[in-house]
């Protein structure tokens, strides 16, 4: 992964000094509260119900096990032993004190991190796919690229203050696991007629309370011109974004309000100005970036291994684990691993120190010291060998780091809600902890299969619920909790946006909700034929039937 | 005591101010625009200038004055003498378009100062028009931010072009110049530097 060189390293280092500098004067009341504010954010720091909410950049989800230690040992130190991942592949510390992050970016400074743009308006963590640089399907590792993006959107004075946050994610796979479709820029690499090196750049894409899926707005783009292209794409959007109503100043808006092809139009105007410009990559900075993201030192392995075969035959647990949590890879002999933040009755994402520290270990022994966290909020072992899967098996396992349902219903995305959020209208952990103690039993989370189940405590959807194949919304009706429900979101090529199915319902409704959306689906699907495909080919409307059947919920 | 920061050959210092800034009298009511409308700023629901504000403006009769841009364009004539001498420069509000200015004044290096109004610090705006007067329209001369200007944007404003900070009120210009140079290695070619922190250092193969 990307080695910090002087340069990096200075600048998150006066990071800190200005940051620490920006505290004191806050705390010396030099600052008032609304001009502390964006200078917070723009450091991942929010001030939440129990109190601040400090969020640490995982740039694009690659982490080594000397970071992780790291964050594991900032958790114990100046948290309460744990933290969560979040959707955004970032590390959420939900109770650090207010005095102490100064202390904390310190620390995370000697890793080579920092929570530089993980909040506030400004261009946040670039995000990517989790098998980046291994998955069999991948056409082009955007890593180094993404790298580049990095820095270059690092304090980048022009775009320090947009209308609204800005996020942009990279993918360069032919199933897109990226969500490239719902990030204000999404950028799809892909190979030319030429086999050279394309981006096509998808704009105005995002959840929110205005869910909408991104348009494309350029087919062909050559990779050296991703830099002064966004710049065109966000100039545009500074200038001429809503700036007086925080719900309606996200890009989506904007392209929409003037739609797709005046808003390419003013970006290809723009583009003339600066395309060529100092702000081209050259071939010789990606190939010195490239340097970092080069394949590991693999074996040369037979794709196959006896004793893994073996135990894949003898131990129905670890078989159960294997066929949802290991995942193919480009180099013969390695497998991908997830291991599972999403124990049945626990808050999804979160991770404490102690299973911090056994993960960088595992990282260490059996994955060349390297992991990733992923959007749907687990962490991954990327290379590990076939004959190594059943150790890990049996030492993530005594983690609780084992559980076997990646994919599964109960490996829930959900936001920090209600218990956490400032924000919220209702509670979300509860709900997916309720849901996965209904669930309970694995062989029928296995027979249900592939399914994405999505929480988000309010309309800010950080818990994707749009895209969720269930989406379930936190609501307030009259100060009380209520959920609402969707069915047939889907992430990916073929992304939508899910349908409300009826009048919400309260908190001890939902696992019986899930439970009889799942119904219809058992009695109606095909065999192979996958939750969201049956919801896809018979429309929402028997499951509607089938939940509002008896018991009518009154709105 | 002037709260001006002022950059002048490459050094940050507070400095006197020999402009005066003309004003816009007040309005009665204030017009908010809806999106979809055909002019684009509209999108941004920012109040216009009037026709009676423009014409109610109070220029002096002597000295060097910064005079809004609605009242530089529809006023012109009225200047052109003390254009002509340098003692007339312009300041925009950060939803204003620098189109409107180039129409009237397409050499924009006959003005001494532009200036730009930040009625909210948080408006980033004021980036783009500084970056775009200086690489799009050639712009030379002192570019001045003045409004809720505080020390933890001086960086980028920096960055984005500007050479002069009016620092509210309120707050120390002299503390202000050391945000200046918060950072000394940034990444990205910007006004500033236009060359990114890869064209400028060998960073290695
Ligand atoms: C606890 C404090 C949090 C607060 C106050 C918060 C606030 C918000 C707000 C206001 C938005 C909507 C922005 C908009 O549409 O313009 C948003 C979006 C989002 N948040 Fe959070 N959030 C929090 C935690 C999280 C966590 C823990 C995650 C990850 C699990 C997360 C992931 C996201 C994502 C992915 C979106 C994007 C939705 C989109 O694409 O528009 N947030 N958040
Ligand atoms: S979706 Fe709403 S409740 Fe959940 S974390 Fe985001 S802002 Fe908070």
């Amino acid at each position: 992964m990307y080695k910090y060189d002087e340069i990096d390293q200075q600048i998150v280092d006066e990071r800190v000094a200005q940051y620490r500098d920006q505290v004191r004067r806050y705390l010396a009341g030099e600052l008032s509260e609304d001009e502390f504010r964006p200078l917070r954010l723009q450091n991942g720091l929010y001030i939440q119900r129990h109190a601040p909410m400090l969020r640490i950049a995982v740039p694009y989800g690659m982490l080594s096990s000397k970071q992780l230690r790291k964050l594991g040992d900032i958790a114990k130190k100046y948290d309460r032993g744990y933290g969560h991942f979040s959707t955004r592949q970032n590390l959420q510390l939900n109770w650090p004190k207010l005095e102490s992050t100064p202390d904390i970016l310190a620390e995370l400074a000697t890793v080579e991190m920092h929570a530089i743009q993980t909040s506030g308006n400004c261009i946040r963590n670039i995000t990517t796919d989790q098998f980046v640089g291994i998955a069999p399907d991948e056409v082009i590792d955007p890593r180094a690229i993404a790298e580049i993006m990095r820095q270059w959107s690092t304090f980048h004075p022009e775009f320090a203050l947009l209308p609204r946050k800005f996020k942009i994610a990279v993918s360069g796979t032919q199933q897109d696991r990226a969500i490239v479709q719902a990030h204000d820029i999404g950028l799809e690499f892909y190979r030319d007629a030429n086999n050279k090196v394309a981006i096509k750049v998808w704009v105005g894409g995002g959840l929110g309370r205005t869910p909408i899926l991104g348009s494309v707005i350029r087919e062909h783009l050559d990779w050296q011109h991703a830099l002064t292209y966004c710049e065109a794409i966000i100039r545009v959007y500074n200038l001429h974004g809503r700036r007086d109503n925080m719900y309606k100043a996200r890009i989506k808006i904007l392209s929409k309000a003037i739609g797709i092809n005046e808003f390419r139009n003013q970006v290809e105007a723009e583009w003339t100005h600066l395309k060529d410009g100092a702000n081209t990559i050259t071939e010789e900075e990606l190939a010195r970036v490239s340097k970092h993201f080069e394949a590991m030192p693999y074996e040369n392995l037979p794709d196959q291994d006896a004793g893994f075969d073996a135990a894949l035959a003898n131990n129905p647990a670890f078989a159960a684990w294997a066929k949802r949590s290991i995942h193919p890879h480009k180099q013969p002999g390695y497998r991908a691993v997830t291991l599972s933040l999403k124990p049945h009755g626990s808050a999804p994402g979160d991770i404490t120190s102690e299973q911090m520290w056994a993960v960088a270990d595992l990282a260490d022994e059996y994955s060349f010291g390297e992991l990733r966290s992923s959007h749907e909020q687990n962490l991954i072992l990327a290379d590990v060998k076939l004959s190594d899967l059943f150790a890990v098996w049996e030492k993530a396992k005594a983690q609780g780091l084992a559980t076997p349902n990646i994919g599964l219903l109960t490996d829930i995305i959900c936001c920090p809600g209600g218990d956490f959020c400032s924000l919220a209208n209702a509670k979300s952990i509860p709900i997916a902890k309720a849901i996965q103690m209904q669930f309970d039993d694995l062989d029928y989370l296995h027979d249900i299969g592939d399914i994405e189940l999505n929480i988000s405590g309010c309309m800010n959807a950080c818990g994707h619920h749009h895209v969720g194949h269930i989406g379930i919304l936190g609501v307030d009706k009259d100060g009380s909790e209520w959920y609402q429900v969707t069915i047939g979101g889907k992430q990916g090529n073929d992304a939508s946006i899910g349908t409300v199915i009826g009048p919400s319902f309260s908190a001890e409704e939902m696992p019986g909700v899930i439970q009889k959306l799942i119904e219809v689906y058992i009695k109606e699907r095909t065999p192979e034929e996958r939750f969201i495909d049956t919801v896809r080919r018979l429309g929402a409307v028997p499951f509607k039937k089938h939940v509002y059947a008896k018991d009518e919920v009154s709105a | 005591m002037s709260n001006l920061v002022k950059i002048e050959n490459g050094i940050a210092a507070v400095a006197a101010d020999d402009w005066t800034l003309v004003q816009l009298p007040a309005t009665q009511v204030e017009e908010r625009k809806q999106a979809g409308k055909v002019v684009l700023f509209k999108l941004t629901g920012e109040s216009t200038v009037t026709e009676e504000q423009i014409a109610d403006t109070v220029i002096p009769a002597t000295g060097k004055i910064i005079v809004p841009l609605s009242v530089f364009v529809e006023r012109n004539n009225e200047l052109a003498s003390r254009i002509a001498q340098g003692e007339v420069g312009v300041w925009l509000a950060t939803h204003e378009l620098l189109e409107y200015l180039i129409q009237q004044q397409a050499d924009l290096n006959v003005l001494p100062i532009i200036a730009v109004f930040v009625e909210r610090f948080a408006d980033g705006r004021i980036f783009s028009l500084g970056t775009l007067l200086r690489t799009r329209y050639g712009y030379k001369n002192e570019l001045r931010a003045f409004g809720d200007v505080l020390r933890d944007q001086l960086f980028f404003l920096k960055r984005s072009g500007y050479t002069s900070f009016m620092i509210r009120k309120d707050r120390s210009a002299t503390d202000a110049i050391a945000s200046l140079n918060d950072f000394s290695k940034p990444y990205q070619g910007a006004v500033d530097e236009p060359k990114p922190v890869f064209r400028r250092y060998n960073r290695g193969a």
